[in-house]
């Protein structure tokens, strides 16, 4: 693997998590709990969405092969998308939606931080301007799983089997591989196994408020950094691909 | 009508930028101060037209009476002499 191959898969997979996300994200509209609530959950999506696109946008710029990022979003298999399997897993409840997304946006939170100090300069910009975006995330995510961890008997019960249910796809968070590896030597790329433990002890804080128990540490579901999904990420791609499958170059 | 189950009411007041007056954005709804905050933000800030938010719970505000409509506001209405109309305004004093 060249350096070039590497860099392209690295953004692939950033890209990847970002639209996969999204497309369920957007999922919650016109379905949110209320109107406010669907509205910060798209807004969230769209906040995502671009994230998506300039990432994409540079993988298919460092590929060379003149690629756009739409052909990267909607050209693909689902054996060629690297996102980690706990984006693509659908919404259940509003509950485990939002653990789902704090559970990330706690990942990204640590995990751009660093980035913004990449050597690569277009992923060290996108990760400033993620950042902002994801700190607010993280805020939301928070606030709801503790209210309503910290909420009703039911509302209690939906997040701790939300957060039962999700833990086994936490640890995929900090997979790394030979990609990973070979970014790291000219400081490209962020070691994902360093944010364990910031990860670890900010969860572990807010699910204390939230009076909900940290599940204890099983087995951890892995594949995506070889393109293997769970049975969801077809349907997903099946949807928001379509018109591209049945109608190539179609425009407006 | 069925009642208005979905949590309290909060009054978004807006600031489009540094200096300039908050002005009333709109209504939201939302169980406490930060869900207050983070909704309006969500419902009315996602294009780029607010640096500053206020949120006040509805049940807060006092508002006139219509009925008083006549006594609050009438008696304004024929005194000109209230108003700062007889004087030179100086130059660069266009806002008053």
């Amino acid at each position: 693997m060249t350096e070039q191959q590497a860099l392209y898969k690295y953004s692939l997979r950033l890209g990847d998590n970002a639209l996969i996300l999204s497309a369920r994200l957007s999922e919650w509209c016109s379905n949110a709990p209320f109107l406010e609530e669907d509205l910060a959950v798209t807004n969230m999506a769209l906040d995502l969405i671009g994230r998506a696109q300039a990432m994409l946008k540079y993988a298919g710029e460092v590929d060379g092969n003149s690629k756009t990022e739409d052909d990267l979003a909607y050209r693909r298999g689902e054996r060629d998308y690297y996102n980690n399997l706990i984006m693509e897993l659908p919404n259940g409840d509003f509950a485990y939606t939002m653990v789902r997304q704090l559970f990330v946006s706690t990942f990204e939170l640590f995990f751009y931080e660093e980035l913004q100090k990449s050597t690569d300069a277009t992923l060290a910009a996108i990760a400033a301007k993620t950042l902002k975006e994801v700190k607010y995330h993280h805020l939301h995510a928070k606030d709801w799983v503790i209210r309503l961890g910290d909420g009703t008997e039911e509302s209690n019960r939906r997040v701790q089997q939300a957060v039962n249910q999700l833990w086994m796809y936490t640890g995929e968070l900090f997979e790394m591989d030979g990609t990973d590896a070979l970014l790291m030597k000219d400081g490209i790329a962020v070691n994902a196994e360093h944010l364990k433990m910031g990860w670890i002890q900010m969860v572990t804080q807010i699910l204390a408020l939230a009076n909900i128990e940290l599940p204890a540490d099983g087995y951890m579901q892995s594949g995506s950094r070889m393109g293997i999904h769970t049975e969801h990420l077809g349907h997903i791609l099946s949807e928001m691909q379509y018109l591209q499958r049945a109608y190539p170059d179609a425009t407006w | 009508m069925t009642a208005d189950n979905q949590l309290d009411v909060w009054e978004v007041f807006m600031q489009s930028k540094p200096g300039a007056n908050y002005i009333h954005a709109g209504s939201i709804h939302a169980s406490d101060k930060q869900m207050a905050l983070q909704n309006a933000r969500d419902t009315y800030c996602r294009r780029g037209e607010g640096t500053s938010i206020w949120v006040v719970p509805s049940s807060a505000i006092v508002a006139s009476n219509p009925e008083d409509n006549g006594m609050f506001f009438d008696p304004a209405n024929d005194k000109i002499y209230r108003h700062p109309t007889f004087y030179v305004m100086p130059e660069g004093a266009k806002a008053i």
